[in-house]
């Protein structure tokens, strides 16, 4: 196919979105269609409000991940930083409870723990990355193990758990809301509706697609192009240490296999939104689909016994790999 | 005269509702050199694609060796014996010369590969075109013209007798070229048919048996090559008098220097460079390629690391990235716009606007302002595109050239630095670009103009410095600015011309 062929080919599809913006839509409208079909408490209330709030976890690192993987990047290591600030907001939570007592200044006090622990470990991976220029995939696969063994350490390989009082204090960071939405949904809302503006509309995501589509024309284009990419590790970083604030009043601990796999399910939902994993392109509402698809499979696995709830993985593994195929009939002759 | 070998009879070529070619007649002879000429979008490519079977014609007749037949694929071509070299190299760059050679084909003794025959064979076809490359050497330490003859090589060990090469030298530097050319003459030699397509008409002019010149998607002359001299080649591409490919010179006006660079350093690449640039002036930067030109004026320009005395109007700047330089109001246009000046799978709107986007955002980005922008460069730089949504890669290099000036003068840099301006573009619009040059200069700006064509930077600068072996040589301005002087100072041929005044080391 020439150049011009496809451009040819193309144009009548102008006026129809194509395959990989409606793909992932009709994914979700399917799998909310087949759990309605399934099970009538599927639409309710209660069970909703319960999926959008475990995706919040997951989805707040996806947004993140959306603007690395836009960039050219990658970022194995959120799953394991994310189990690493959990603990240490655990331990630092714990040792200041004799000094601070339960009350909103210890919570305070933890949330700026995973927040600057989120930056920093974010700013790290960045810089190992453009600085020293070693492969992204290279530096998070280290700093992946690092963080795991670390928290593993930390927990001398049981659980850590906050103090049960100041639990039961946290407990509603997690549990209540406004509205009766809950605080990770708005979080999650606030994050993806920032970022989908950030990707869209702002300076910062359209020097990421031009990174991620081909560095060398941003550089000659007097973009800073290690800034930018550092720019996109820190903010992943942070987005991790919002998501384990979110997190672990849920269950008020953190052992060796808290977070376990998030990365790659934060990287599958980016993909199956539509961004490309080599770069230069990216939509934080894509990534928003994917990661309630991912977790409306788990969902409605629990909710029905016609398939094992164990076959989740293998599941959302073949919508994966569909995703990627469908993109792909998509942009055909690109 | 032979009969031909390959020949196009009332081709034509249709994408969509859209006729590329109108009816082409063409026909390629037995040890004889064809040359194909045509400004970009001439159909030129197309016209080459369905001789080489990768696309089908819409209606019309390919007659081999006089029947008539039809390629479904390119593989039904090669079966014939007709081959086509890309403009992009076809070769996998981490895999040895031997490996490439035989790619796909591979030679087997049981179920483990040949390597001895492979690399004798291999051999022999290379030195059939005196191509010294060692077989066991990667692909990507080659230079240019290795590659291209291991192209010709792989080619020829498949029995081509119809050869087709699609500018085939724009990327070779002039010994390459000498070298290509050589090799295409003994080819001719050896009876193979051969098309090729350039821009450069001396080349054709110097190679070339017969000759077919396209305007858009019609023949307009096709006979022999002899019978036309460059002028004419020229005019008959463009279809009107390209005589004044150069806009006048205007009187120099007093010098009022705004950039001066003392003792510039790119560490492998330009040592102790020294010159003034002055307010409304074009100066060129003439050279062999690999004498430090560009990397000259991309340390200059913040790319590359560098050090030395550097003022702008006066004050002493220190540019660290390319960020700083377009502070002071410095810019430089890279002389490759496919791999590093624009998004090739991007709109002409997010490429446009890459390098000014805080002009076009407060908090977030202004698409209407945006939009307007390509709608006002459009009209100054007279981009041609069929639609504004299209992928800049489907652009032909010409609007691509000049998409890329809007966008460096989008910045509206007081200083410019524009690397090769017109490489690989057609005649026409290489004027248009010239002028343009010349406006930015009238309207006060200053511009370097680095350009391996000799008659470009002559017709075009007002003063020139020549480099060589990553110093400047000497400068030669005025009647001085000819083609033997600038090749006296690139070579460093000894008296270096009675009149060019080597610089003064200060």
């Amino acid at each position: 196919m020439t150049a011009t062929e496809t451009t040819s080919a193309r144009a009548p599809r102008r006026g129809l979105p194509s395959m990989t913006v409606l793909g992932p839509i009709l994914a979700l409208l399917v799998l909310l269609a087949i759990g309605v079909f399934l099970n009538e408490n599927f639409l309710s209330y209660a069970n909703i409000t319960n999926v959008l709030a475990r995706s919040a976890f997951i989805g707040i690192i996806a947004v993140g991940m959306t603007f690395v993987i836009t960039s050219g990047g990658l970022d194995l290591s959120v799953g394991s930083m994310a189990a690493f600030i959990a603990g240490l907001m655990i331990l630092v939570m714990n040792a200041a409870l004799p000094t601070l007592g339960i009350g909103v200044p210890i919570i305070l006090l933890g949330m700026a723990t995973a927040v600057v622990a989120g930056l920093f470990a974010g700013f790290l991976n960045g810089i190992l990355i453009t600085k020293l220029g070693i492969e992204a995939f290279i530096v998070t696969l280290g700093s992946m193990g690092i963080y795991r063994s670390l928290v593993t350490w930390l927990a001398d390989g049981g659980t850590l758990s906050l103090d049960f009082g100041l639990r039961t204090f946290y407990r509603p960071v997690y549990y209540d809301g406004i509205l009766g939405v809950s605080w990770p949904i708005i979080v999650f809302a606030v994050v993806v509706i920032l970022g989908e503006i950030a990707m869209r509309s702002a300076v910062f995501g359209r020097h990421c697609a031009a990174i991620g589509s081909n560095d060398q024309v941003a550089k000659y284009s007097s973009i800073n192009v290690n800034r930018v990419r550092l720019m996109t590790y820190v903010l992943l970083g942070l987005l991790v240490g919002i998501a384990t604030i979110m997190y672990v009043p849920r269950l008020g601990s953190a052992s060796a296999s808290t977070g376990l796999l998030w990365e790659l399910e934060a990287i599958a939902a980016v993909i199956i939104g539509g961004t490309v994993l080599k770069g230069g392109f990216g939509r934080v509402w894509g990534t928003v689909i994917g990661v309630l698809i991912l977790s409306l499979i788990g969902n409605i696995l629990n909710l029905t016994d016609l398939v094992s709830p164990y076959l989740n993985g293998a599941i959302q593994g073949a919508i994966i790999i569909l995703a990627v195929i469908l993109q792909r009939e998509g942009r055909a002759g690109a | 005269m032979n009969e031909p070998v390959l020949s196009l009879h009332g081709v034509s070529r249709s994408f969509g509702a859209v006729e590329v070619l109108h009816g082409i007649d063409i026909a390629l002879r037995p040890g004889r050199v064809h040359a194909l000429i045509g400004e970009n979008g001439a159909g030129k490519s197309t016209t080459m694609k369905i001789m080489a079977g990768y696309q089908p014609a819409t209606s019309g007749t390919i007659r081999v060796d006089g029947q008539e037949m039809t390629f479904a694929s390119m593989a039904e071509a090669e079966a014939r014996g007709i081959v086509m070299i890309h403009q992009e190299f076809n070769l996998a760059e981490q895999l040895t010369v031997e490996q490439n050679f035989f790619l796909g084909r591979e030679l087997k003794k049981g179920w483990l590969l040949d390597k001895t025959r492979m690399r004798a064979d291999a051999r022999k076809y290379l030195d059939r075109l005196n191509c010294r490359a060692h077989v066991d050497r990667v692909v990507s330490n080659l230079p240019n013209s290795d590659k291209q003859m291991l192209e010709i090589a792989r080619a020829l060990s498949r029995d081509a007798r119809v050869l087709i090469m699609d500018e085939p030298t724009a990327v070779l530097t002039y010994a390459e070229t000498d070298i290509l050319l050589e090799q295409v003459r003994a080819l001719r030699e050896h009876g193979t048919a051969i098309l090729f397509t350039s821009h450069k008409l001396d080349e054709v002019k110097a190679i070339a048996d017969d000759l077919t010149i396209m305007r858009d998607g019609d023949v307009v002359y096709s006979g022999p090559a002899a019978d036309l001299d460059e002028h004419q080649m020229a005019e008959a591409m463009v279809g009107r008098d390209v005589s004044n490919l150069f806009p006048p010179k205007p009187a120099a006006p007093a010098p009022q220097p705004v950039l001066e660079v003392a003792g510039l350093e790119v560490p492998g690449y330009a040592h102790d460079i020294s010159f003034t640039l002055n307010k409304g002036e074009i100066l060129g930067i003439a050279g062999l390629i690999g004498s430090g030109r560009t990397e000259t004026f991309e340390g200059l320009c913040g790319l590359r690391p560098h050090r030395g005395a550097v003022r702008i109007n006066g004050q002493p700047v220190q540019i660290r990235q390319p960020s700083d330089a377009l502070t002071y109001g410095l810019s430089y246009l890279t002389e490759d716009r496919k791999t590093r000046g624009l998004l090739l799978d991007k709109s002409m709107r997010e490429n446009l606007t890459l390098q000014s986007l805080e002009k076009y955002s407060g908090w977030l980005i202004d698409q209407k302002a945006e939009e307007a922008a390509l709608t006002q460069a459009i009209r100054e730089f007279d981009i041609r595109s069929g639609d504004r949504a299209i992928k800049v890669g489907n652009l032909s290099g010409g609007n691509q050239q000049k998409l890329l000036l809007a966008k460096t003068m989008l910045a509206e840099p007081d200083i410019v630095v524009i690397d090769e301006p017109t490489r690989g573009i057609d005649i026409g619009t290489k004027q248009q670009i010239y002028d343009f040059i010349r406006d930015l200069a009238a309207q006060g700006r200053s511009i370097v103009v680095i350009s391996s064509e000799m008659q470009e930077v002559i017709g075009l600068a007002d003063r020139i410095l020549v480099m060589r072996l990553g110093r400047i040589a000497g400068e030669v301005s005025g009647d001085r600015m000819t083609e033997d002087n600038i090749v006296r100072l690139a070579m460093g041929v000894e008296g270096q011309g009675r009149d060019a005044a080597p610089m003064e080391a200060t």
